[in-house]
């Protein structure tokens, strides 16, 4: 017990300000993200959660006028995934996304989850065909799409686009996955299928997940951080702050009082 | 009900005033259109009635002649050809790579705001402007002389705005959720627009290149300006084969062969005497019209059957 008290860090906030510009979005956070658990973002619209969620693989240098201040420690290396030396693409190949609306490449299935791989120089198709069922198995879709490989994936149901997206993250071996409302424009059966695949990924993998279904932070998340106006008001492992939560903000927003 | 809801009755005074307005503009529109289309179909039929006697076989075997019934159009749809070649050939990489390093690369800055403003403004000069310069740079300054390369060079210069911004409009309608996609997997910036961004593009700058060509394939006054002949009774050189005079002709040889296009053969006819040429332009006319027409529905097919594919 007092073992998984104390799980191993995957990263941590370090007094993380951002900027879109002038107007400052994040707020001097410092959080833990802990490794092979489900850390859930929680917060009302525009509290700053993506934008977080969006500086640990570095996708808001994609876009001019961003800043960024503090650190994002990454271990067990120990880099700093902010710092203007750390190239971001090197961050991308670390750290995993999966967005908010499935984002499937207009191309085969199985391209789109090759893609990865072939960015990494990876063309050995022997090697592709086994990296690809291997992490279509890991996001559960390999069943319904292992006679069809070849059909375009925008084709494939919304439910099953997402967990394809997931696959296409997967099949280059990420340490930290990021999930952005993962599940907003699903309906609840896909939602319970891509609730039930993280709940499975943490096996495996660190994972990151912006939501705002406080059942769903609540079902799949071991820890969960609250956020409001681009501050990190409470943190904490996901029973307590459900069950017990320390602030008031948090308290009213879970209860339902504000959101 | 509200005091100051409206009756049954006056409800429908309402809408059926509505639709006499509705049915006005219907007829208006209608009316618009046929005059559009009626000029169109009075000028091809006019062509066609008018050459139909010169649509014969050796109409395009033919080089130009004196004697109106013998002249054909030979050199001139071969020359029109290997000019379109020329041109895309050097228009359709050089403007779809400035237009994707505009979109993907430029940074949002005063300059690139003055480049975009310059490239819509180029498509606005007159096409003789360009002849004057292609006259200066291609035929003395580098010396390409009256050649195919020169003209088709000309006309890569002409087309290259509408192939920038046809290039950009295509790219600005791919979601940026894909090009995220993309980039969150650890791609480069030239890897998303290799695997991405250029292809999901094509059908979008197909269209702009053919509109291009269409425009380029019917221009007279550069290729006049920058000397093109009026009367030619050879082809440009087939590669690696032996002329009349022994030389055998290497592979890129008929880029700096001499050459006349349609519309200065249909030019150089209209302004005979002779009323018998008359026909031949009439003739010439509506071949260069259906050398559009197929290149537009070439471009038509290509753009359906690569978007059938393209979906986000």
């Amino acid at each position: 017990m007092q073992i998984h008290d104390t799980p191993q860090l995957k990263a941590e906030a370090r007094n993380l300000n951002f900027y879109y510009g002038e107007a400052k979005a994040l707020k001097g956070i410092n959080m833990p993200i802990y490794d092979k658990k489900v850390t859930a973002l929680i917060g009302p619209s525009g509290c700053g959660k993506s934008t977080y969620l969006r500086s640990f693989n570095r996708m808001h240098d994609l876009y001019p006028g961003n800043r960024y201040e503090g650190e994002i420690r990454f271990f067990p290396d120990n880099t700093n995934l902010l710092s203007p030396e750390v190239d971001p693409i090197e961050v991308r190949m670390r750290v995993g996304m999966v967005f908010q609306k499935p984002n499937p490449f207009p191309k085969t299935i199985y391209e789109n989850v090759a893609y990865g791989l072939r960015v990494r120089g990876e063309n050995n198709r022997r090697v592709l065909d086994d990296k690809v069922e291997h992490a279509l198995r890991g996001a559960a879709i390999w069943d319904e799409v292992k006679d069809r490989l070849q059909d375009m994936a925008p084709n494939l149901s919304g439910g099953q686009q997402q967990r394809l997206c997931i696959a296409r993250a997967l099949a280059t071996d990420p340490e930290l996955l990021l999930f952005d409302e993962p599940t907003s424009a699903l309906d609840p059966i896909a939602t319970g299928a891509i609730e039930e695949l993280v709940h499975e990924l943490k096996k495996r993998v660190t994972i990151l997940i912006v939501t705002h279904n406080m059942q769903q932070a609540a079902r799949v998340s071991d820890f969960t951080a609250y956020m409001y106006l681009g501050e990190l008001i409470e943190f904490g492992k996901t029973d307590e702050i459900f069950i017990k939560p320390q602030d008031k903000r948090t308290e009213d927003y879970i209860t339902g009082r504000m959101g | 009900m509200h005091a100051n809801s409206l009756t049954t009755e006056q409800i429908r005074a309402l809408i059926a005033k509505g639709k006499l307005k509705d049915a006005i503009f219907k007829v208006l529109g209608i009316f618009c259109l046929a005059v559009a289309l009626l000029v169109i179909v009075l000028l091809v039929s006019d062509m066609v009635a008018k050459g139909s006697e010169r649509f014969t076989v050796d109409f395009f075997l033919n080089f130009a002649s004196r004697r109106a019934t013998q002249a054909g159009i030979l050199s001139a749809w071969v020359g029109s050809l290997l000019v379109m070649l020329v041109t895309a050939l050097a228009a359709v990489p050089i403007g779809v790579a400035a237009g994707v390093y505009l979109e993907e690369y430029a940074k949002r800055n005063w300059i690139t705001e003055i480049i975009e403003i310059n490239i819509t403004n180029l498509a606005a000069v007159p096409s003789i402007v360009y002849g004057l310069l292609a006259l200066g740079i291609f035929v003395y300054q580098f010396g390409f002389g009256q050649s195919i390369l020169s003209a088709g060079l000309t006309l890569a210069l002409l087309i290259l705005p509408i192939i920038i911004v046809s290039t950009r409009e295509a790219i600005r309608a791919i979601p940026a959720m894909i090009r995220e996609g993309s980039m969150a997997v650890g791609a480069t910036r030239w890897q998303t627009c290799r695997y991405h961004i250029i292809p999901y593009a094509m059908p979008g700058i197909l269209t702009g290149v053919i509109i291009g060509l269409a425009r380029a394939i019917g221009e007279t006054a550069p290729i006049i300006t920058i000397g093109a002949l009026t009367f030619i009774a050879f082809l440009p050189p087939v590669p690696y084969t032996t002329g009349a005079d022994g030389v055998t002709a290497g592979m890129f040889d008929w880029v700096m062969s001499p050459f006349t296009v349609m519309p200065i053969q249909i030019f150089n006819w209209t302004s005979r005497p002779d009323p018998a040429f008359e026909v031949n332009a009439a003739a010439a006319g509506f071949v260069l019209m259906a050398m559009v027409l197929t290149m537009n529905g070439i471009a038509i097919y290509l753009r359906y059957k690569m978007r059938k594919n393209i979906k986000w």
